[in-house]
């Protein structure tokens, strides 16, 4: 009991002596699990939304997409089989499906035009938000769709070369939502050029009357059949599908209406991949940041674990204190980031224009809790483990002589070193003694390069792949998000940096005065600090690079983009410039003080 | 002139520290002349100023009033990359704490100064080699500090003062830090630099080694209150000393 008393008094002292640390250290590790916390928090975020669409629409359980008979206006193939089947207790249709061009405001895009009854139907009844149901010359657009087009009700628009007005906008779960692609849903009427054209090839969704939009099918070929079926148990939707399945090529192609849902949810599922991805980013960059300051906490509290072992504390007395500290900061930034994350999530959680409803707030369950709380204690123990096990073994002698982390020396790099100018060699001596922290500086920079360079390559992936005219919300969602992540990835570089430097800054104190008093210029000690911290990040950018465009590829299974060269270069060129831009006011700090009362100082 | 025939000269040289009540005249109007080949040790109660008054002539410290002239050169006046350039060519320092960089070994600590001052790996090696063997360790060259005694440790700092030949040498109770025999040790070799026309300024507490100069001079409440002419009996003294230890 009194043990434990002891490690909290002494826990809460010195947070309370060092309370920029502490924030430093919160600030780090809470926003790698603000961001880790949205991403969870973005799971099924569609599911409630697309229920309470299928709700409002009389959403069908299965939807068959059927090929159109021989002859322009023969019936479509299969459809007696699908509706007497057992289980079946409805259906709607088969309404025809007609793959065209829609011109508005001045832009271009494919569509698929389903002509539908005036009246009705019991089965996947479009609601429209705007506007009223299809009637004869008039088109009603799929709202999210009209969104990305930017058209609205009252609008002329132009599809297969035939003017239309806009006269209402509906929402619908019987296929998926622009821009999820109704391609998924085994459209048969797509023709291959679309396919491989350089354009988007996802078209979007129209309704208009039956006769209207049979005769916007130009051949047999471009016009398919939509058939929805309702079951008498909707959850039995996938065995139904299995059931009727059949590999013929003039089968119908069926989905069970989870299926819709899948497609829908890939509208968040790209936020969901980037903000994971930018959660784990930042927890290797938490890492690098805990430790450094954690590691200069044990150059400065070497004489207290001295103090603590000679009036008989144990090591694992002396790295419980060590570590209580840290866990306790690392289980608050974890507190920090649930709630932040849980507030910042809905924006990103917005399912878009395709389904009514709101989307469910975030979730935010048992797991979610359990891996972030995991997370930040395994930050923490990262950075903190091995400066904990290394002060409770040193020797108690050594401790109080306050030399218990002696500057490491590396031969061979001293010997090289005396053959550069005097910044190179006092940067590279200083960057030479800790090298733990050089390892952290480097992959600090590392992990912020490789973020930079995936959202490069996904961009440029994003704009030879999406070039339409037409606004794609979920590239207008990654976009927004890449630029949060970045801010934020370079906002933590830079705090990495800066404390790295003032860490090295203040460890090489006396060797800096030293060299000052040998007859360095302040100049060159302040050039040599900040080398120290330029010397690391030049293999952290270079490995940073190839890293990102690696992580782009694997995000996006395989479709290898690299980034315009002169955008690598800029990163190549612009990350050491930055870096010794950032280290600047701190080493010019340090080479700024007097060397007559540092050299007085150290004379213990 | 005397300014013709001192290496280093101070006038009316003051440093205050702190503001107020708080108001410390560390060095408080000292004249002092040093002639080319002298050896002039400074005494005096712990906080006179002597550390203070050593920072000062070395450039590591800017005075509150006064002038310090090292060969003729106004110091006072210098910018930042002036004294920069005046420590690294034309003063060496020795401290009590001897402030060796840990991770180098011996040798590489004896070449830092020509190394800063932009001689060629080579070179500065080569001087380094001579002037550890000058201090008689050439045989500790590629030892780290922690593997040398505290007497080595002086001496490796002394044959690091003396690379780049400085004008003036400045040390700051060399041998607070050691015992009698390393003392003895290092008083040796300052008495050899001398022999060889060297100039020091040495602070210290111990009469005996103070007794080695040429002059002493005593220092109180920041300002000198005395000085003697030792005439020049260093071998005499040391050797009392050396006879004292054997
Ligand atoms: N940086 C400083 N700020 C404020 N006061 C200082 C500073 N450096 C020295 N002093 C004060 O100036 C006075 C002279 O200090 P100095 O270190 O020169 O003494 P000293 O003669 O070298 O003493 P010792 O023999 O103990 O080394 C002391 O009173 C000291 O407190
Ligand atoms: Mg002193």
């Amino acid at each position: 009991m009194g043990r434990i008393l002891l490690i909290l008094r002494l826990t809460v002292r010195d947070l309370r002596r060092r309370p920029a640390e502490a924030v430093l250290m919160l600030l780090v590790i809470g926003v790698a699990t603000t961001t880790l916390t949205i991403g969870l928090a973005l799971y099924g975020v569609t599911d409630k939304p697309y229920q309470q669409t299928r709700a409002a629409t009389a959403g069908p359980d299965v939807v068959a997409s059927l090929q159109a008979g021989p002859g322009q206006s023969a019936a479509p193939v299969g459809v007696n089989a699908l509706i007497h089947a057992s289980g079946v207790t409805g259906h709607s249709g088969p309404y025809p499906l007609a793959s065209t061009m829609i011109r508005a405001r001045g832009r271009t895009a494919y569509v698929m035009a389903e002509g539908r009854d005036l009246a009705p139907a019991a089965v996947d009844q479009p609601k429209p938000t705007r506007g009223s149901w299809v009637r004869d010359g008039g088109v009603v657009i799929e709202r999210s769709f009209a969104d990305a087009l930017g058209v609205h009700v009252g609008d002329q628009v132009t599809l297969g070369g035939r003017s239309f007005r806009v006269i209402g906008m509906a929402v619908t779960a019987g296929l998926p939502a622009y821009p999820g692609g109704l391609c998924s849903m085994g459209c048969a009427s797509i023709p291959a050029s679309w396919l491989h054209s350089s354009t988007s090839p996802t078209p979007g969704l129209v309704w208009l009357t039956k006769p209207a939009a049979r005769s916007l099918a130009t051949s047999a070929g471009s016009l398919s059949y939509l058939l929805n079926l309702k079951l008498a148990n909707p959850a039995e939707a996938q065995a139904f599908v299995i059931a009727h399945s059949s590999d013929s090529p003039a089968a119908p192609i069926l989905s069970p209406w989870q299926r819709i849902l899948d497609v829908d949810n890939l509208v968040v599922e790209n936020a969901q991949d980037a903000m994971q991805v930018g959660g784990w980013l930042f927890g290797l960059l938490a890492v690098a940041g805990v430790a450094v300051l954690v590691g200069r906490r044990m150059v400065e509290q070497t004489r207290r674990v001295g103090l603590l072992k000679a009036v008989g504390g144990t090591p694992g007395l002396v790295a419980s204190v060590l570590l209580a500290e840290h866990l306790v900061l690392a289980l608050a930034a974890a507190a920090i980031g649930l709630v932040a994350g849980w507030l910042a999530a809905p924006p990103f959680a917005s399912t878009g224009a395709g389904l009514i409803g709101t989307p469910g707030a975030p979730s935010l369950t048992v797991s979610t809790v359990v891996i972030i709380a995991a997370v930040a204690l395994a930050v923490a123990l990262a950075a903190t483990l091995v400066p904990a096990i290394r002060a409770a073994r040193t020797s108690t002698v050594n401790a109080l002589a306050d030399a218990a982390r002696p500057p490491r020396r590396r031969a061979w790099l001293i010997a090289i070193s005396a053959r550069l100018p005097v910044p190179m060699l006092l940067g590279l001596r200083l960057a030479a003694r800790r090298p733990r922290r050089a390892v952290l500086n480097a992959l600090s920079i590392a992990v912020t390069v490789t973020g930079i360079a995936t959202i490069l390559a996904n961009y440029s992936y994003l704009a030879r792949h999406f070039s339409s005219g037409v606004d794609d919300p979920r590239i207008d969602r990654i976009n927004q998000m890449m630029v949060m992540i970045t801010v934020m990835l370079v906002v933590l570089a830079a705090i990495n940096m800066i404390s790295i430097t003032w860490a090295t800054m203040l460890d090489a104190r006396r060797s800096s005065a030293l060299a000052r008093a040998l007859g360095a210029t302040p100049e060159q000690v302040s050039a040599g600090l900040s080398a120290a911290q330029v010397l690391p990040a030049l293999p952290g950018t270079i490995v940073g690079i190839p890293a990102g465009i690696y992580l782009c590829d694997v995000l996006r299974h395989g479709a290898l983009t690299i980034p315009p060269l002169g955008w690598l270069l800029l990163v190549l060129l612009g990350t050491p410039l930055v870096v010794a831009g950032l280290t600047f006011i701190p080493s010019r700090l340090g080479a700024r003080r007097p060397v007559a009362e540092i050299l007085q100082s150290e004379l213990v | 002139m005397t300014d013709n025939t001192s290496v280093l000269r101070t006038r009316g040289l003051r440093k205050d520290f702190g503001k107020a009540t708080g108001l410390v005249h560390a060095v408080d109007g000292v004249d002092l002349d040093v002639a080319p080949g002298e050896t002039v040790a400074i005494m005096g109660p712990s906080g006179c100023g002597k550390s203070t008054l050593l920072h000062l002539l070395g450039g590591l410290e800017r005075p509150t009033d006064g002038e310090i002239r090292l060969a003729g050169r106004r110091v006072d006046q210098m910018g930042e990359k002036a004294l920069a350039r005046l420590r690294r060519e034309a003063v060496g320092f020795v401290f009590q704490a001897f402030h060796l960089m840990d991770e180098l070994t011996a040798v590489e600590n004896v070449e830092l100064p020509a190394l800063l001052a932009g001689r060629s790996r080579r070179a500065a090696r080569a001087q380094a080699t001579d002037l550890l063997e000058r201090v008689g360790l050439a045989d500790r060259a590629g030892f780290l500090p922690s593997a040398l005694s505290g007497g080595q440790r002086q001496r490796v700092a002394v044959a690091r003062a003396l690379s780049n030949e400085p004008l003036v040498v400045l040390a700051d109770e060399p041998t607070g830090n050691l015992d009698s025999a390393a003392t003895l040790d290092v008083l040796q070799l300052f008495d050899s630099l001398r022999r060889a026309g060297q100039t020091l300024v040495i602070i210290t507490h111990d009469s005996r080694i103070a007794a080695t100069a040429d002059r002493l001079i005593s220092m109180r409440d920041g300002a000198f209150v005395d000085e003697t002419k030792t005439m020049g009996g260093t071998r005499g003294n040391l050797g009392a000393f050396a006879q004292l230890e054997g």
